[in-house]
């Protein structure tokens, strides 16, 4: 099937959200389609997928314009979409989630679950999927959740595949792993459009590349770009995708974290026995798969949650049992991991969110009297350094893009003397021209003197900033490497699987994604 | 709210849409506490105009005059209109005179009496819907008022006539008694938030019961009933316990009047100049950030409804020593309840809770002339207060029918339709 979009046009009030937009989807063709958060990706593919009516333009399948009022309509025309945060009902089995909505009935109105049963087990046969129809989908891993919205829109017979961001959540090997479906439902002749601003991947998967910048399609590139002229187009000028940065001088050891173990509401353990230290002047990067207990390890270090054993030893002092203003006053910078709902009070103005944490404190308040005078001249100053582009400092913060207010919290956190910073996700819904500024502010910081933390899904980042890196699975540490361990040990290691037999198993079987890292580096040392 | 940022997918999100912790009916009721403090003033106005014009209906429907001519309509229907406008336009017009100015009065002091009643009815309403403010704009929706203004009311009534103390002095105690009973009242329900999560709207309900009843009892002890009284009323204030009056004896209006506006005054001072109102406001509009910010939430729960209850009790004082002078069970009226509205109407906002307790005010002094002067019934007023709560909780439908504009432009299709399409057809 050949999908194609012409002038699509889609706007919001006086946002254009899509401008003129033109796509071919070619049968069997993995079409990437490339742009960082906000440049109009998602609002394309919802336009497509009949949640939006398109202001002007049209959508042609194998040549015929097509209307679609709505999400049925899409997947009757043969259109399939995983998004990026699954629609799936936890309780039900993969068999019911992939038929629910058209369930096929027996006699009486019944579900028939076998029929459900065989057509879940066809196409999981036709693609060595290996998911079983009767497991319920909250006790699968992410990976194979992701598989069963695949299926789910295989079943419907989907001939162009739409994937959203698909490897937000995965780990190394199950991105590896989505790869190789890709290819093979690429191979049985289904059309897959790939949303994504990974670079990485892109040129790894895609047949063609579209590039999107604020709405506008600015141009089309062949995987075999490189990776700084994809980001180059993606974001509109030269960026460099690697931090320029000095080796560690580490000094003495600053924070001292031992056999600190943390319980969830559930009386789950999130955080088991970990023992770390950190040194003046050097990045540690905790990796870990989202949800293998580094934000609560982080949590409680600055307080907000209570430990059940451990102690957490900063310049000889214990942190553990302080409150949170204690902790941030004993020298802690802290960028918690969702901003928006720990990082910043959205209806806040820049000025006021500058300082969240420092209002009761001189200069900017006089007893209890807030000095406005102060807030605004040091708001003024933070929005200059920290490049936090805003029309005034007065604006409430949700009027900035993500990276600007991450920049917002980046400066009030780094905007005192620090005897310990951490950072969760710094950069995590930041646009790529951000990146690079967020990533050199915190080199700076260690580069200071500053022990730093960083806790991190994203093993790019955690490549490009950490001199030392902890893996953390299911709350426990699974070893300790050094900065620029081969990705695919990191991978495995994310995986739970032990540093020795990662490194072995790592030896003989290279992932697509290492692989290309391999190669890269080769190309350099040429 | 992006106005001026592209970022035109993030509601559909390929960024994730940072799901709410709390999800929930809490959320959702402070979701809509939200929209009715932001809403702009000129839905207020319209909200106002509509509920009048609503209400005239009803009024017209009510007066006898307009029935009779009802059951000729079509044989004369210019006498039914003709009817409707007198019986409206009387209703409204006495409401006004009753109210503000009285141009019809013999003498000048009964031509203004009108407006210092209103601006002595107004005073409870002003200073328990500005304590009631600083609770919505912290996140927390009290509606314990009516409850903090009894215990204000008995403590100051107490101090007021167990007591025998020299002129300012005496007042002085029964003020700060006031504030002391109101406050620890509306206390109980803020500890109980801060150290167990119990929620506030339940707790304070339930409060304002036990006041009710409390005051109820107290008035058949010993230490409150009247001597040689069968009835649940208490002895008078002292002379010296009681407001002064502002415009000689020939007026109600008394001293609580100067101390509302002091009390605005001093709210606006906390709310937007103080440490402790940035706290307050940061809790109210984002507690997760304020915790991770170092602030100590619960403690800012148990202040925000020390404050708002002391000012809650201060309502009561004005009562018990501006107006009604004896402790009764009657003694909070509908106070509590009407401040609410007072206060969203007044957008939670010091100087909006002052006008819309003088509007309110206006409208209960009114309502009595009017009730007197061309029948219609007092409970009017009380419609035309609801009405004007239900548009303001509803912006949407006063900008339909006033063919507003939608908010500014905001952008508020995409962001509010489409995680809800995508959930519905998931």
């Amino acid at each position: 099937m050949k999908l194609e979009l012409r002038g699509i046009t889609k706007r919001f009030g006086a946002l254009v959200a899509n401008d003129h937009i033109d796509l071919v989807v070619e049968p069997g063709e993995v079409h990437a389609l490339l742009g960082e958060n906000g440049a109009g990706k998602s609002t394309l593919m919802n336009v497509l997928y009949g949640f939006y009516d398109p202001d002007d333009g049209q959508i042609l399948v194998d040549g015929v314009p097509v209307e679609f009022a709505g999400p049925g309509d899409a997947m009757a025309a043969g259109i399939g979409m995983v998004h990026q945060h699954f629609m799936l009902v936890p309780v039900f089995t993969v068999a019911e989630n992939v038929v629910l909505g058209y369930e096929p009935v027996k006699g009486g109105g019944l579900i028939d679950l076998a029929e459900a049963r065989r057509r879940v087990k066809e196409i999981s046969d036709r693609f060595g999927f290996d998911v079983d129809p009767d497991a319920l989908v909250e006790d699968l891993p992410v990976g194979a959740q992701q598989r069963v919205e695949i299926i789910k829109a295989l079943s419907r017979d989907a001939k162009v595949l739409i994937l959203d961001e698909p490897t937000a959540v995965l780990t190394p090997q199950e991105t590896d792993e989505l790869i190789a479906i890709m290819r093979q439902l690429k191979a049985a002749g289904t059309s897959i459009v790939f949303i994504t601003h990974k670079l990485r991947e892109v040129r790894a998967v895609a047949d063609r590349i579209t590039v999107i910048r604020r709405g506008k399609v600015v141009g089309a590139a062949r995987p075999d770009s490189s990776e700084t002229e994809l980001a180059s187009l993606m974001v509109g000028r030269s960026v460099s995708l690697g931090v320029e940065r000095a080796p560690a001088q580490p000094g003495a050891v600053a924070l001292q974290v031992r056999g600190l173990s943390v319980l969830d509401e559930a009386g789950v353990l999130q955080v088991d026995d970990v023992s770390f230290d950190v040194a003046r002047g050097e990045i540690v990067a905790i990796a870990g798969v989202q949800g293998n207990g580094q934000t609560e390890l982080t949590e409680v270090i600055l307080g907000l949650e209570p430990a059940v054993a451990g102690s957490v030893v900063l310049d000889g002092t214990e942190l553990i049992g302080r409150s949170v203003k204690d902790v941030l006053l004993a020298g802690v910078g802290y960028v918690p991991e969702d901003r928006s709902a720990d990082g910043v009070v959205a209806d806040f103005s820049v000025a006021e969110n500058l300082v969240l944490d420092l209002f009761d404190q001189a200069p900017f308040a006089r007893g209890i009297s807030l000095d406005l005078a102060a807030i605004q001249e040091n708001a003024e100053r933070r929005a200059v350094e920290f490049d936090v582009r805003t029309q005034s400092v007065s604006d409430a913060v949700s009027t900035l893009s993500g990276g600007n207010q991450q920049k917002v919290v980046l400066a009030r956190e780094m905007s005192r003397p620090l005897r310990l910073f951490i950072a969760s996700q710094p950069t995590r819904g930041v646009d790529v021209g951000s990146i690079e500024f967020v990533h050199k502010r915190v080199v700076q910081e260690r580069d200071s003197g500053t022990p730093v933390i960083i806790v991190s899904t994203e093993l790019d980042e955690v490549l490009a900033l950490a001199d030392r890196i902890v893996v953390m699975y299911r709350g426990r540490i699974v070893g300790t490497v050094p900065g620029g361990t081969d990705r695919d040990v990191l991978g495995l290691m994310m995986a739970g699987v032990p540093q020795a037999e990662a490194e072995a198993q790592a030896a003989t079987h290279h992932t697509v994604l290492g692989e290309a890292d391999i190669e890269a580096s080769e190309e350099e040392s040429k | 709210m992006s106005q001026a940022t592209p970022a035109p997918e993030q509601p559909a999100g390929s960024t994730a849409p940072a799901p709410r912790r709390d999800d929930g009916i809490e959320a959702r009721a402070q979701g809509a506490l939200r929209e009715m403090l932001t809403s702009s003033w000129l839905v207020t106005v319209c909200a106002l105009v509509l509920a009048m014009v609503i209400s005239g209906v009803l009024i017209a429907a009510a007066d006898a005059d307009v029935q009779d001519a009802a059951a000729y309509f079509f044989a004369r229907p210019a006498d039914f209109f003709s009817a409707a406008w007198d019986a409206v336009w009387g209703a409204y017009v006495a409401l006004f005179q009753g109210a503000i100015i009285d141009p019809t009065a013999s003498t000048f002091t009964r031509a203004v009496r009108p407006l210092t009643e209103t601006m002595t009815t107004s005073v409870p309403l002003i200073l328990a819907g500005l304590g009631l403010g600083i609770g919505f704009r912290a996140g927390m929706f009290n509606i314990g008022a009516q409850g903090q203004i009894i215990l204000g009311a008995i403590f100051a009534g107490y101090i007021g006539f167990a007591f025998d103390l020299p002129p300012v002095l005496h007042l002085l105690l029964a003020v700060i008694g006031a504030a002391v009973g109101g406050g620890l009242w509306a206390g109980i329900a803020g500890f109980l938030k801060a150290r167990t999560g119990a929620n506030e709207v339940i707790v304070t309900i339930m409060l304002n019961n036990i006041a009710i009843y409390l005051v109820g009892y107290l008035l058949s002890t010993k230490a409150f009933q009247r001597e040689g009284s069968n009835n649940p009323i208490s002895p008078p204030v002292g002379g010296n316990a009681e407001y002064p009056l502002l415009l000689g004896s020939g007026f109600r209006l008394h001293l609580g009047f100067l101390l509302a506006i002091a009390a605005a005054v001093f709210v606006w001072w906390l709310m937007s100049r103080s440490t402790l109102g940035f706290q307050f406001r940061a809790v109210g509009s984002n507690p997760s950030a304020a915790r991770t910010a170092g602030i100590n939430v619960n403690r800012v729960y148990l202040l925000v409804m020390m404050i708002a209850g002391s000012l809650a009790g201060l309502a009561g004082s004005a009562q018990i020593l501006g107006t009604e002078k004896v402790l009764t069970d009657g003694v909070a009226a509908s106070f509590g309840f009407d401040a609410i509205t007072v206060a969203l109407l007044g957008r939670s906002k010091p100087l909006g809770t002052f006008f819309a307790g003088l509007l309110f005010g206006a409208l209960r002094a009114g309502g009595f002339a009017m009730q007197a002067r061309t029948g219609t019934p007092i409970d009017i007023v009380l419609v035309v207060q609801s009405l004007v709560v239900l548009f303001i909780a509803a912006p949407p439908l006063v900008r339909a029918v006033f063919r507003l504009p939608s908010a500014g432009g905001r952008g508020a299709a995409p962001e509010l339709s489409a995680p809800v399409v995508k959930e519905a057809a998931a």
